[in-house]
């Protein structure tokens, strides 16, 4: 099991902060708006270096989805920031018809997803967001995993044309990409190569899921960690060939069961390539106040979950 | 310049586009689209300064309509093509498959004309809103102009876009709401009141104009006036009252024709009172 160094500790939303901000200065189309929630985005840089760029539109999300929808018809390249359980739920019909339909080059930048928001409780911390999204026809989700993933898919769907859905979240959380990884789009990104189970995580679940490696590794048993940042359009060939590889599956976020990764993961091999497949993800549940950390635990999302599982999935090898 | 004469021929042309499209596929909204037929015949034929024949989505450098009550698309559809942004043919595929005209405008299908879908209620000032800013960064001084329904000013999201242009000063834009007080379940007032809509635009801080929409005597008055308050600071809005159904005898003084196709007879009947113009049908 390869040793990841941990560069610091950060919060991938100020990786988003710091990507917006490159992003700004190198396109001037770029521009942004918020919620009223411009510290908790760590938008703050990019609102100071570029005022007449920002947005600032209040409590009212879903007027900010239009107004998004009618800038990027103009040319720009507007990100919006808030929660994501504002991002995505309040104003789902906003983006489908407005983002999504008239396939508008809106990002919608999302933070504090899924339980690690922690103390705010269930009400903030959104599980349904990727499923809500990746339904939409058209729509790009991506769900990065550290501080230094977050800032690069920042400055790559800046790139892009289309309507993209940027979830990543609020705590600090362990640095181990390496700043010059590069962010592809759709390319699911090779950690440990192993040859027992393939674990397919995203977000903060890719950090665990090293972790289970580890645990996995005193036991013996060869894990191969792939981490997918871009859920759709999803890197299909990345996971076919893996699967064949170790011949079972665990799949790993911060999301429920229902509509997530872990459920993209399973419909895929069912139609191609059936695989026995464990899923680490909130099972039909809302979440509740708490540290991130206890969190985690009591949901069963913690490193240990994610090597239980594995082992799981090992035993209904055929 | 057009004259009120050749307006009132495109508009009188425009209303048998609309029954003919809708009693082809025996769907539609009639009623809505009757009404504003006037309207949009005024904008699209002498106030706004638009390039049908080079189509850009972006509409940088020139004025741009969104038309936020996408459910009124008949007439929408019939004067993008009679001002020339797509064949009048292609009329005659309007709702069915494969068709650019879906029964709520949309840009999915590339039709030119339309650069946003529309069709679930409120969202309209907010683009609208969003491209008048657009147009600002860029130092572009053309206008963009928005339709609500008046029923459609129930949405929420629509008072969120009120606040918004105000705060932002997008004096840029020209909103027309629809006042024809009649929604699907029937009256506003009986529906859900939208009760001194004046007073709410003006507490809101904007400028606020009244307008029939059905009177080019009218429209010729405050279409002007409203121009002429653009670029001071204050988003713009016009209370236009209008008559759902104008046009047709039968249609007129009722919500029934909301959503609801004519049968052969009563299509008949409605032709008779609107005779083909020189433009000729599609």
């Amino acid at each position: 099991m390869r040793k990841f160094e941990i560069l610091g500790s950060k919060d991938t939303r100020s990786g988003f902060g710091a990507g917006l901000l490159e992003a700004g200065q190198a396109d001037e189309n770029v521009v942004a708006l918020c919620a009223d929630l411009t510290g908790s985005l760590m938008m703050d840089a990019f609102k100071d270096a570029f005022p007449t760029r920002f947005i600032q539109a209040g409590i009212a999300e879903a007027n900010m989805m239009g107004v998004a929808a009618g800038l990027a018809i103009g040319g720009k390249v507007p990100f919006t920031g808030t929660f994501a359980n504002f991002s995505t739920g309040r104003v789902y019909d906003q983006i489908r018809q407005s983002i999504a339909y008239s396939h508008t080059n809106v990002k919608i930048a999302a933070s504090h997803a899924g339980l690690t928001l922690g103390e705010d409780g269930a009400t903030h911390q959104i599980l349904e967001d990727i499923g809500l999204m990746k339904m939409l026809p058209g729509m790009t989700v991506i769900n990065p995993c550290d501080y230094n993933q977050t800032k690069a898919a920042t400055i790559a769907i800046a790139k892009m044309n289309g309507p993209v859905y940027l979830r990543f979240g609020r705590p600090k959380w362990p640095v181990f990409i390496s700043e010059d990884t590069p962010f592809v789009i759709g390319k699911a990104l090779m950690l440990n190569e192993g040859t027992d189970v393939s674990i397919f995580a995203t977000g903060h679940l890719v950090w665990k899921a090293i972790e289970a490696g580890h645990i996995l590794a005193e036991k013996g048993i060869s894990a191969e960690i792939i981490n997918i940042h871009t859920i759709k359009p999803l890197d299909i060939d990345a996971v076919i060939t893996s699967a064949k590889k170790t011949g079972c599956v665990v799949t790993a976020e911060e999301h429920q069961m229902n509509g997530g990764l872990g459920d993209s993961i399973a419909q895929l091999l069912a139609l191609k390539m059936p695989t026995p497949l464990e899923m680490v993800a909130v099972n039909d549940s809302f979440g509740e106040s708490g540290t991130p950390d206890e969190l985690l635990v009591k949901y069963h999302l913690d490193s240990q979950d994610v090597a239980d599982a594995a082992v799981r999935a090992i035993a209904r090898k055929i | 310049m057009r004259t009120v004469n050749e307006l009132q021929t495109i508009a009188t042309q425009v209303r048998r586009d609309i029954l003919r499209m809708v009693y082809a596929v025996k769907s539609g909204h009639p009623g809505g689209s009757l009404g504003c037929a006037d309207f949009l015949t005024a904008l699209y034929f002498k106030y706004m300064k638009h390039n049908p024949s080079t189509f850009e989505l972006t509409g940088n450098q020139e004025d741009v309509f969104f038309l936020s009550n996408g459910h009124i698309s008949p007439v929408f559809y019939s004067v993008l093509a009679r001002s020339g942004y797509f064949p009048v043919e292609e009329m005659a595929t309007f709702r069915k498959l494969n068709t650019r005209l879906q029964g709520h405008p949309t840009t999915h299908e590339g039709l030119p004309g339309v650069r946003v879908a529309s069709g679930s209620l409120g969202q309209g000032i907010s683009v609208a809103a969003g491209l008048a800013l657009e147009k600002k960064l860029n130092n572009d001084n053309s206008t963009v102009w928005v339709l609500t329904g008046d029923g459609e000013l129930q949405e929420g999201q629509i008072w969120e876009a009120v606040m918004f242009s105000k705060h932002y000063k997008i004096d840029n834009m020209i909103v027309t709401v629809d006042f024809n007080q009649k929604q699907i379940d029937g009256s506003t007032g009986d529906v859900m009141g939208i009760t001194e809509l004046s007073s709410k635009f003006l507490a809101f801080g904007w400028e606020v104009l009244e307008m029939d929409g059905n009177d080019w005597n009218s429209m010729d008055t405050v279409i002007p006036q409203a121009q002429a308050k653009l670029g001071q600071g204050k988003p713009i809005v016009i209370i236009m009252k209008t008559e759902m159904g104008q046009g047709v005898d039968f249609m007129m003084g009722t919500h029934a024709w909301h959503g609801k196709a004519p049968s052969e007879e009563q299509m008949n009947s409605a032709m008779a009172q609107l005779p083909v113009t020189e433009l000729g049908d599609y």
